[in-house]
């Protein structure tokens, strides 16, 4: 059963995140992919994140979808103007990949790459739009295609930035165009998600909460002053910062992950795990979440 | 050279809701020198609203639309038509069309499109900024212009970077789109966010052909040629 077939059974889905190497030395990645893959249905690959140059999403897809997993494109508008984004989202489809991200992505200045042409040509609303009209057979110019692809698509939004208003304004667009499910910045506030929830359950799209294992008190306090809309709360760095060895450091930030996860579950429709290099994790944090 | 052009008419008539009434700014700087702005701008924008049934409640020849502080004041002097109007259309450049906006607590629509500025960045640059894209959005987002305000030059709302009315680029830069947020909440078209925009056509952005560019001096460099 493939990610489009889980989200409209109503099925608790549990996405993970997969970083393409710095490089062309792809194993480690499918090899994190192979340990995790009986875990979760759908591997979330990203697109140069954080504006970091990395191999390309669509070609980490491709090796995923051969070792038979399931794989979701992540495509920024950060790159590739609407030609480029409409070519490569063709060829993808052409490779196997069903299900797509569609993002804003980080500004290049935030990378290691800081003086590239920020291209934005689309943005990420128009991004959806032209998905949608791939879908159905045109392209943006209104040209017809021979053969069309049939993506699910997914458009992510902070459920707990500040203020949230201008966020909600813009996850409404991304409803209208008809996105398969919203997928969240990382939630440490399960009250603040809540919040959140009530204003937008009557968009009726499935919404995959984000979830970051805290790995030290000192990442929970980086993430505060450096990542938009997460905010860690003090009772949660106090637990962490408590924590005397690696081992009590890990059991922690599985409680803490796990506890996260048991009070969003009912009112969201899976989550999407980053695990950040602490993948070995996974399994205990959704066997702690009772999933 | 600073060359605009009025926007069509449809375009002009499509911002606007049935019986809403108009006030109107022209500027009598630069663009008043290609008709789109000057006395000019004002007759043709009178008889097309009067036309279509939107009473023009009164109109400002500004010496500058630019010049903020000048154009505050002279609008003062113009408060009681200004009270009557619903919306203020403003014949200028961008930058023009943005420093009204920043003056006045009511929807501020752009009349023209900027084509190219040439050399010319008009006369009191502040913080507003135009790209002369020849497409003019500021109707549709309070006349904060979202592709020099925002980093990413966005249509539809902030990315997730947007924290606390800060953009990711750099601490203590605004975020355009908070500000665009705040500014349609202020004078109650919030409904503008609900639209999808077409892609931005990006042809704008190549130099505009000499015909649209003429100039004494860009007469004489061609003669000595």
């Amino acid at each position: 059963m493939n990610l489009r077939e889980r989200l409209s059974r109503g099925e608790f889905v549990i996405t993970c995140e997969a970083g393409p190497p710095k490089g062309t030395d792809v194993g480690p990645a499918l090899e994190e992919a192979d340990r995790l893959g009986r875990y979760v249905h759908a591997f979330n690959v990203t697109d140069l994140q954080s504006s970091v140059l990395r191999m390309s999403s669509c070609a980490l897809c491709t090796l995923l979808k051969a070792r038979g997993h399931e794989p979701i494109l992540q495509v920024t508008c950060r790159d590739r103007n609407r030609l480029a984004l409409q070519a490569d989202l063709l060829g993808a489809w052409a490779l196997g990949i069903e299900n797509v991200l569609a993002l804003t992505g980080d500004h290049p200045v935030l990378g290691d790459h800081p003086g590239a042409w920020p291209v934005f040509d689309l943005d990420s609303v128009q991004l959806v739009a032209a998905i949608r009209e791939l879908n159905r057979g045109r392209d943006l110019a209104g040209n017809e295609l021979q053969g069309h692809p049939d993506f699910l698509v997914g458009a992510v939004v902070n459920a707990t930035a500040k203020p949230l208003e201008p966020h909600l304004a813009k996850m409404r667009l991304k409803a209208q165009l008809g996105v398969g499910f919203f997928q969240t910045q990382t939630v440490y506030d399960p009250q603040a998600y809540l919040e959140f929830v009530r204003k937008v359950e009557g968009l009726g799209v499935p919404i995959l909460v984000g979830v970051i294992p805290l790995k030290s008190a000192k990442m929970a306090r980086f993430m505060n002053e450096n990542i938009a809309g997460v905010h860690v709360p003090e009772p949660i760095i106090q637990e962490l910062e408590a924590a005397k060895t690696k081992e009590d450091r890990e059991k922690r930030s599985v409680d803490i992950c796990a506890r996260i996860v048991r009070a969003v579950k009912p009112y969201a429709h899976g989550i999407h795990l980053m695990p950040m290099g602490w993948d070995f994790l996974v399994p205990q944090i959704l066997d702690q979440a009772g999933i | 050279m600073l060359v605009a052009e009025l926007k069509p008419t449809e375009e002009i008539l499509g911002y606007l809701r049935p019986g809403e009434r108009v006030f109107i700014l022209s500027c009598n700087g630069c663009v008043a020198s290609v008709g789109a702005g000057g006395e000019k701008a004002i007759a043709d924008l009178r008889a097309v609203f009067s036309q279509n049934g939107h009473a023009v409640t009164g109109s400002l020849l500004a010496p500058f639309a630019c010049n903020k502080a000048l154009v505050g004041l002279r609008l003062l002097r113009e408060e009681p038509a200004l009270s009557q109007a619903h919306v203020l259309f403003v014949a200028a450049c961008g930058v023009g069309v943005q420093a009204v906006a920043q003056v006045v607590d009511k929807a501020v629509y752009p009349a023209t499109n900027t084509v190219t500025y040439g050399a010319f960045q008009g006369l009191w640059p502040g913080e507003e900024r135009c790209q002369r894209c020849g497409q003019c959005l500021l109707a549709y987002t309070g006349g904060i212009c979202p592709l020099t305000t925002c980093a990413k030059g966005l249509l539809h709302g902030p990315c997730g970077g947007s924290h606390e009315g800060e953009c990711e680029v750099e601490k203590g830069r605004p975020c355009g789109w908070q500000k665009i947020y705040d500014r349609l909440s202020k004078i109650g078209r919030l409904d503008l966010l609900h639209q999808c925009r077409t892609p931005h056509d990006r042809k704008a952005h190549l130099e505009v052909p000499g015909t649209r560019r003429r100039s004494t001096l860009w007469d004489l460099e061609r003669l000595e040629d």
